[in-house]
């Protein structure tokens, strides 16, 4: 159970690279990208976790030392909103990508020079 | 109790994201993908995260989905008059 | 290469790379025992010191104020770089005609829902930016809530409708105020107490609407900016799927 989280995300990244390698559709490529950026929040956030720990919100609970740790929890917050619009541009390119060449096929596009 | 909830969370996540990238259909990917979000917010949920848990559930169900299904729409009305 | 190479050279390095990282992960600290004294300092004299109780949102607006600064840029430049991207090609010709017809075949159930969703949409995206600092929430989820009330307008009727609440140069406006508006909160942080984005209001009493100082206005300026960049990304696909066509074909 000590290992868990590291191995699934390990295995997520592994498996995101993978879908990348082999895509065929540059949307596929782009939604095998948000899979590999998941494993990495899964890794922040469980470096942060603290064994029976309670969230960093003391809205109705006096402060305790024994919440998890609040620094990680807000790197993952803004990484997520800001890479999705890093997707929304992945998807831009493919669509500029059709218009010019006629084809979404990575393996079709490394063909087509100058 | 909390433990095995935990486990459950991480090895869904880890099943459902191989289950998107082997789906090589863009429009089944979308669907999958709606999955996998859900169990990351489980597993966010899981971690005592509810800020990143409140971020994800934003960004799987009204962030990404409509950018993907409009530029398959758009890539499909060329491929169809592309082939015309 | 073909295809069937690629993945015989992909296959043994994946494999070296799962291990590399599985001995590089083991060695950090096991899952639950978290050595370092950030997280229990911040834990301890965070609500104190800032006044505000929720603790992930005072290190991203107060602590760490200046990393969410170049977080928000990296967005309103990938907003920009994905309008410049479709702007260029709507040197196509617009379908006349085409918004009207787009919205026929859809359900009325969906058209309904969509309708009374839009005032909650708003309000709750509204309550989600201000709460920042006392709850799980702030800037960047709830302009994402915002942005899609304003989407869902598009759902309800047609895209003629929802460009007509959410204009594109208003969008514009939007988000580059609220990308300055964050950079003058920092400079007023100089002028008044001589750091760049020190916290320079009056705290407030922890628990309030009014407290941790600048927090909340950081909060709201981050949720203008993100819900005209998501709207903008939005309203360019948005053109491009449904009115602007190439050629000279018309219908589906």
């Amino acid at each position: 159970m000590s290992f868990l989280p590291y191995a699934v995300a390990a295995w997520l990244f592994v498996v995101g690279l993978y879908g990348i390698v082999t895509s065929r559709h540059l949307v596929h490529l782009a939604v095998c990208l948000t899979v590999v950026q998941s494993s990495t929040y899964l890794i922040l956030l469980s470096t942060g976790y603290v064994r029976h720990g309670s969230a960093p919100i003391y809205a109705d609970i006096p402060p305790v030392s024994t919440a998890v740790d609040p620094v990680v929890q807000a790197l993952t917050l803004t990484d997520i909103v800001v890479e999705s619009t890093i997707t929304a541009l992945l998807l831009a390119l493919a669509v500029q990508a059709m218009k010019r060449f006629g084809s979404v096929d990575p393996s079709f596009l490394r063909q087509l020079r100058g | 109790m909390n433990d095995v909830f935990q486990a459950i969370a991480m090895v869904s996540m880890g099943i459902v994201g191989t289950a998107v990238v082997l789906a090589r259909d863009p429009l089944r990917q979308v669907l999958i993908l709606g999955v996998y979000g859900m169990t990351m917010i489980i597993t966010f949920f899981a971690l005592q995260a509810p800020d990143v848990a409140l971020s994800a559930i934003v960004i799987t169900t009204a962030g990404l989905p409509p950018m993907v299904l409009l530029a398959l729409r758009k890539l499909r009305e060329y491929r169809k008059e592309h082939d015309q | 290469m073909s295809p069937r190479g690629r993945l015989l050279l992909f296959l043994p390095s994946a494999a070296a790379l799962l291990f590399l990282l599985i001995d590089g992960l083991h060695q950090l600290p096991g899952f639950g025992h978290y050595p370092g004294p950030y997280g229990y300092v911040l834990n301890g004299v965070g609500v104190s010191q800032r006044h505000a109780t929720n603790l992930v949102t005072a290190v991203n607006f107060d602590y760490r104020a200046f990393d969410t600064l170049g977080e928000e840029f990296i967005l309103f430049t990938a907003t920009t770089a994905v309008v410049l991207i479709l702007r260029h090609m709507r040197g196509e010709r617009e379908q006349p005609g085409a918004a009207d017809t787009r919205r026929e075949n859809a359900s009325e159930a969906l058209r309904g829902l969509a309708l009374a969703f839009v005032a909650a949409l708003i309000v709750l995206g509204g309550y989600v930016v201000v709460h920042g600092a006392l709850t799980p929430g702030g800037g960047f989820q709830g302009g994402v809530v915002l942005a899609a009330g304003a989407f869902v307008v598009f759902l309800a009727g047609e895209v003629v409708a929802m460009k007509r609440v959410a204009p594109e140069k208003l969008l514009e406006l939007g988000d580059a105020a609220g990308a300055a508006g964050f950079v003058l909160i920092g400079i007023g942080g100089l002028i008044f107490a001589d750091v760049f984005l020190q916290n320079f209001l009056d705290l407030g009493k922890p628990g309030s609407l009014n407290s941790g100082g600048t927090i909340v206005l950081v909060s709201i300026a981050i949720g203008i900016e993100v819900a005209g960049a998501f709207l903008l990304v939005w309203t360019e696909f948005l053109d491009q799927a449904v009115l602007v066509r190439s050629g000279g074909d018309e219908g589906e």
